[in-house]
């Protein structure tokens, strides 16, 4: 069952479309929700917790729908807002005790709940000082644990990374792993950052302008691409055009080889050619698609050799 | 031997009990009642409603202290005058906490946190605007309360008439607070600074009272004493003494009284009105907050 389908949702404001007759369906799991700014991401969200009704289309979130089940289905997620939304002058302790509460938690169930959680998102000692003190890592962790503390079945997390340096962006992706495989929670996540998702996600659905660009597992995204990064000491044109001569297509990029790959037998020759010609190979690497690509939507963009890690994380259209 | 090892006991599901709606709508009255007196926050959060707690007892615990010296039975303050003679400390009160309550959830953003999780926005409203009468009430009936207790205590004559006076002075000290909390919450939330908040519930109590004071000061002078009695309503304070007055008995402590039970029944169904309508516009504004 999915955990979230939507039927020709559509959400139209008075100026602008939201959402254009978005339909899509999403197993469980961790998936990403990406967009540019203004994509319909938060709006879908809102609708998705029954907060909105949406103008037309119908949607169901755990399999309830939205429209008549919305009550039920708040019981059963959790939110994560991309804005500010702490009271400064309480502790996150306290904070978080309370919206366990305000999920029906009995008083001592709430407490143990919010010691657990804060503990999870990595919140210890500082969690009994008031919030208006706390960095904005701390912030979106105070912001994530509220969104656990009553174990939801799936939460929704609005730019769970904005704000934060890339080490606090490497710790929070790393939560939201961990709430996904360990804790066993459904999560959808929004981001504009695209390589960001790769790396948690199972699923990606990207819309643009509330349109449904594309929805499928993040393997098919990041598929082998059929280019392999090859790095030797020395000789690496004596390499180059031994592939050459055997028929592989190679250019030279950098320091590197970059080799696409034809089949099996493409990395015997490699493997080959570097111990025929007595070379010190120091790393041989297979480079996948980056889900940025998606949005190069250039027919001639080629796919692979400059889409690698260098390229800004973003939208660039 | 003892070894000691901490366990990460890793990530555990809760499949423990979930209250319904009464628990979550008590647990957030009792959250706002606590804050309205700033349990719960820094200790200069508590500062402002308790030295005003203790401003209010003042006159009351001085009234019993000078019967019970004097026995002289005018020195004990009635008991339905009392909130009209400290409305002063309880409008400061309320422009102080009001915001607190009404305002502050709005300014951070917190209010979405509530309607993304089973919390009804009508509940929302009823337990935010019940807490803030609770805690006006508390404010007003302590002192009456040791007023009566130290006037029984000191043997004040009449003691079946005092329990009478005392239970109509706590029914008008509800009425109080149910009017001046629909007042202040409805300012306040309109008020996201906190600043502005207080300087406006103070405006709202101010001007209207400043107004009807004016005319009646006129009317008076003119004899006119029928305007000075319905100008009475526009004042919150003297809007409840007119129920007070005409329907529970009391003697009136306002600059002018409506006349006749007509004039008790317009002021209760004007209270009415203003507790209803707040309720509304609450609950029109905390729905449009929940969606930002």
């Amino acid at each position: 069952m999915p955990i979230i389908a939507t039927q020709g949702l559509t959400m139209r404001f008075p100026r602008v479309t939201a959402l254009d007759d978005l339909s899509v369906a999403v197993e469980p799991g961790v998936v990403g929700l990406v967009g540019a700014n203004g994509a319909g991401k938060s709006t879908l969200i809102k609708i998705l917790l029954g907060l909105m009704p949406p103008t037309s289309g119908t949607a169901t979130v755990l399999g309830l729908d939205i429209a008549r089940d919305g009550l039920r289905i708040r019981e059963s997620v959790g939110f994560m807002p991309e804005y500010e939304c702490l009271p400064p002058d309480v502790s996150a302790t306290e904070f978080v005790v309370h919206m366990a509460r305000m999920c029906g938690l009995p008083p001592s169930a709430a407490r143990e709940r919010a010691a657990d959680t804060l503990r999870h998102v990595g919140l210890y000692e500082e969690r009994y000082r008031p919030i208006g003190g706390y960095s904005t890592g701390m912030r979106q962790r105070v912001k994530l644990a509220q969104a656990l503390v009553h174990d939801p079945k799936l939460v929704f997390l609005d730019e769970p990374t904005n704000g934060l340096d890339p080490a606090g962006r490497d710790e929070m992706l790393d939560l939201i792993r961990r709430i996904g495989a360990e804790f066993g929670i459904s999560v959808l996540v929004t981001s504009h950052l695209l390589g960001e998702l790769e790396r948690v996600c199972d699923h990606v659905v990207i819309i643009d302008g509330g349109k449904l660009l594309r929805s499928q597992a993040v393997e098919a995204y990041t598929a082998a691409s059929g280019v392999l990064t090859v790095e030797v000491e020395e000789g690496r044109d004596d390499l180059g055009r031994r592939l050459h001569e055997q028929g592989v297509s190679v250019h030279p990029e950098g320091r590197f080889l970059v080799v696409d790959i034809a089949g099996e037998t493409t990395y015997d020759l490699i493997r080959d050619g570097v111990a025929d010609l007595g070379l010190r190979l120091i790393r041989m690497e297979q480079r996948r698609h980056h889900i940025e690509e998606v949005f190069q939507t250039a027919p001639q963009a080629p796919s692979g050799p400059h889409a690698a890690g260098t390229v800004p994380q973003g939208v660039s259209r | 031997m003892s070894t000691s090892t901490i366990h990460d006991i890793g990530y555990r599901h809760y499949d423990g009990r979930r209250n319904g709606r009464a628990y979550v709508i008590r647990s957030l009255y009792v959250h706002n009642l606590r804050a309205a007196f700033g349990l719960g926050r820094p200790v200069r959060a508590k500062i402002m409603p308790f030295v005003l707690a203790a401003l209010m007892l003042l006159p009351a615990a001085g009234s019993v202290a000078a019967f019970a010296f004097t026995k002289q039975e005018d020195a004990l303050i009635p008991y339905a005058a009392y909130a009209n003679l400290m409305q002063v400390i309880v409008a400061i009160f309320l422009a102080t906490q009001a915001p607190v309550l009404a305002s502050r959830e709005v300014r951070f953003h917190v209010v979405p946190l509530y309607f993304s999780r089973p919390v009804g926005h009508l509940d929302f409203v009823l337990a935010k605007g019940a807490a803030m009468a609770t805690a006006l009430l508390a404010l007003l009936a302590v002192p009456v309360t040791v007023l009566y207790v130290g006037g029984l205590v000191a043997k004040a004559p009449d003691s079946s008439q005092q329990l009478l006076d005392y239970l109509g002075g706590l029914v008008g000290c509800v009425l109080y607070a149910l009017v001046l909390a629909a007042i202040g919450m409805v300012v306040a939330a309109f008020t996201p600074r906190r600043g502005f908040g207080v300087a406006a519930v103070i405006a709202a109590y101010m001007v209207p009272t400043a107004v009807a004071t004016a005319v009646q000061g006129i009317a008076e002078a003119q004899t006119n004493f029928t305007l000075q009695g319905w100008m009475g309503l526009l004042a919150p304070f003297n809007l409840v003494d007119i129920v007070q007055v005409r329907l529970l008995g009391a003697e009136t402590s306002s600059p002018g009284i409506a006349p006749g039970v007509t004039g008790g029944l317009v002021a209760l169904a004007l209270c009415a009105v203003i507790v209803l309508g707040s309720i509304a516009v609450l609950y029109r504004r905390f729905r449009k907050a929940g969606l930002s």
